[in-house]
């Protein structure tokens, strides 16, 4: 909050102040407990709403019988089958479409000449609704994990190839004149000027990337998965069960949120120098 | 004397849309020389400097330093940008060492320490570029200049962005550097009276084409006091020859009074 004026005391003007966020409320609400409010408020309204007999809760159940629902799930095992068996998926598809979006954005940033070559075809297929992929990469990978994991893979891919090149063509020309005067070689202006540069968009490019990879993980596991989360979603709806319709939902929301805190938290490290918004706090 | 230190031949610039931004400049500054720059906006100036930086290529004549053509960034010459120029993701300390990759880790702390403190900011290493002021992020950039111990500085408007206190102290720490090692030092400048502080010789350039205007020595010895008389008489001396110079051109826009 204060930058304090003695150049000693490093790393305190970035400090994040506990409060910030929570100015004029009573502090056990503070943070995070804000946010809760509203879904606690409704997941309480409808329990008493189906206890007291209100509602029936049959096409929409009480959350007290989603969360036996969960419950049994993980009781049985079964729900760490079929959240390792999705995340396995979204991480190796994920993994494949970063290093393809990485490599090919920064082909078509650092050359024009690629960028002219490559971008309009990589835009067009961009273009194309990504699910209607799904039957072509079914006759040629097959129905099992293959064709799955490059569903997710050309949904990754996107948003990093765009990111990446985007940020490289960015790239201020004053910063890299700095790099020139300091008669830096190649690699050298690669690794100390331009990829600390493009670092912020890059993370950007990837957490964009690793939400696209859980709404196609969705898409994918709906093509005949005998598990994973969105298996259960197509067991629930072919059987009636609501209840572990939304048990999945909820799971898919606690998995994305989790991965993208993750991969936030990784990076924040690397990113503590940025003059933001954020860091001013 | 020994060999000029920095030699401009006939100089010509035309950017690659027609701009003519130099012409036929001939310059040479003796080791150890201070020359300042002065001129209207768009006359050449930064371009003159990125081209003794190896940052641009010339179109006409030759360029030199110490003696070897310039083809490209010299390591014995550092430059100092209109703007500080620093890397957001380093803090203070890397910046100033970013030329110094090559040494031992200990000898590149010592050296940066003692170069901030040249510049008035011991204990400011671990700040981020972001955590300082307009004036302290050019004192880091001049050190990060300076470091090296380039034998030619070029400085473009470095002081420019600051308010005059600050200036005239930067001004007496650029002087006192220059008296520790006496490297060649080039600087750009809008400020007559900078110009009259710092330099041995003052160079009037005027614009469309850039060119030379006129040549001026300063006779004032130093250390210069602002205030002394011989300074008032060398400062009106020096905005006759800019007078001359430069109001006497049809057409052309004369040295901007804002910066007299
Ligand atoms: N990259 C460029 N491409 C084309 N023209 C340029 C380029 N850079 C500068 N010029 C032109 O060259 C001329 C000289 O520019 P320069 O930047 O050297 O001026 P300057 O004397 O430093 O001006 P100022 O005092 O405003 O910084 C100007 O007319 C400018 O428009
Ligand atoms: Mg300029």
């Amino acid at each position: 909050m204060t930058t304090l004026d003695h150049p000693d005391e490093t790393g305190l003007a970035g400090a994040a102040s506990r409060d910030a966020g929570a100015r004029g409320l009573p502090g056990w609400l503070s943070g995070v407990g804000v946010g809760l409010v509203l879904p606690v408020a409704l997941a309480a309204g409808w329990e008493l709403a189906v206890a007291s007999g209100l509602a029936g809760g049959r096409l929409m159940p009480p959350p007290s019988r989603i969360f036996a629902t969960l419950v049994d799930l993980s009781g049985s095992g079964e729900l760490a089958r079929h959240i390792t068996a999705t995340v396995w998926r979204v991480l190796v598809g994920f993994a494949i479409g970063v290093v393809a979006g990485t490599a090919a954005g920064a082909l078509a940033g650092y050359s024009a000449i690629v960028r002219r070559l490559v971008d309009p075809t990589l835009q067009g297929l961009r273009a194309i609704p990504s699910i209607a992929w799904v039957p072509l990469f079914i006759l040629w990978l097959g129905i099992f994990e293959e064709s799955k994991i490059a569903l997710i893979a050309v949904g990754v891919f996107f948003p990093v190839y765009l990111g990446v090149m985007a940020a490289i063509a960015s790239v201020d020309r004053k910063i890299v004149e700095v790099g020139r005067v300091f008669r830096l070689s190649g690699p050298a202006l690669v690794r100390r000027i331009l990829l600390p540069a493009i670092l912020p968009s890059y993370v950007v490019a990837l957490r964009s990337g690793l939400g696209l990879g859980w709404m196609f993980v969705v898409a994918a596991e709906f093509m005949g998965a005998s598990e994973g989360l969105g298996y259960l979603l197509v067991d629930g709806q072919q059987l009636g069960k609501p209840d572990q319709i939304v048990a999945a939902i909820l799971v898919f929301a606690v998995l994305g949120k989790l991965t993208d805190a993750l991969l936030a938290a990784a990076t924040a490290p690397f990113l503590r120098w940025q003059d933001t918004v954020e860091t001013a706090r | 004397m020994s060999a000029a230190a920095v030699t401009i031949a006939a100089l010509g610039k035309t950017y690659p849309n027609g701009t003519r931004a130099l012409d036929a400049v001939s310059l040479t500054l003796a080791p150890g020389e201070i020359v300042a720059v002065v001129g209207g906006s768009g006359c050449g100036k930064s371009t003159l400097l990125r081209v003794l930086a190896g940052l641009d290529r010339a179109s006409d004549g030759r360029v030199s330093v110490g003696g070897t053509p310039v083809e490209g960034p010299h390591p014995a010459v550092g430059i100092v940008f209109q703007e500080p120029r620093l890397l957001p993701w380093l803090n203070v300390a890397d910046n100033v060492g970013f030329g110094l990759v090559t040494l031992p880790p200990a000898e590149r702390r010592a050296r940066v320490a003692e170069t901030l403190s040249r510049v008035g900011l011991v204990g400011y290493g671990r700040r981020w570029p972001r955590e300082l002021s307009g004036g302290q992020a050019q004192r880091v950039a001049i050190a990060r200049a300076l470091v090296t111990r380039p034998s030619v500085l070029l400085l473009d408007e470095p002081f420019s962005a600051l308010d005059a206190f600050t200036r005239a102290d930067l001004q007496d720490h650029l002087l006192d550097l220059w008296a520790e090692s006496r490297p060649t030092l080039l600087l750009v400048t809008h400020d007559i009276e900078e110009a009259l502080v710092l330099a041995d010789r003052v160079v009037v350039l005027k614009p469309r084409p850039g060119r030379i205007a006129a040549l001026h020595d300063v006779a004032v010895p130093r250390p210069r006091d602002r205030v002394s008389p011989e300074f008032e008489v060398e400062k009106r001396a020096l905005l006759a020859t800019l007078g001359r110079s430069l109001a006497r051109t049809p057409g052309e826009e004369a040295f901007p009074a804002a910066a007299i």
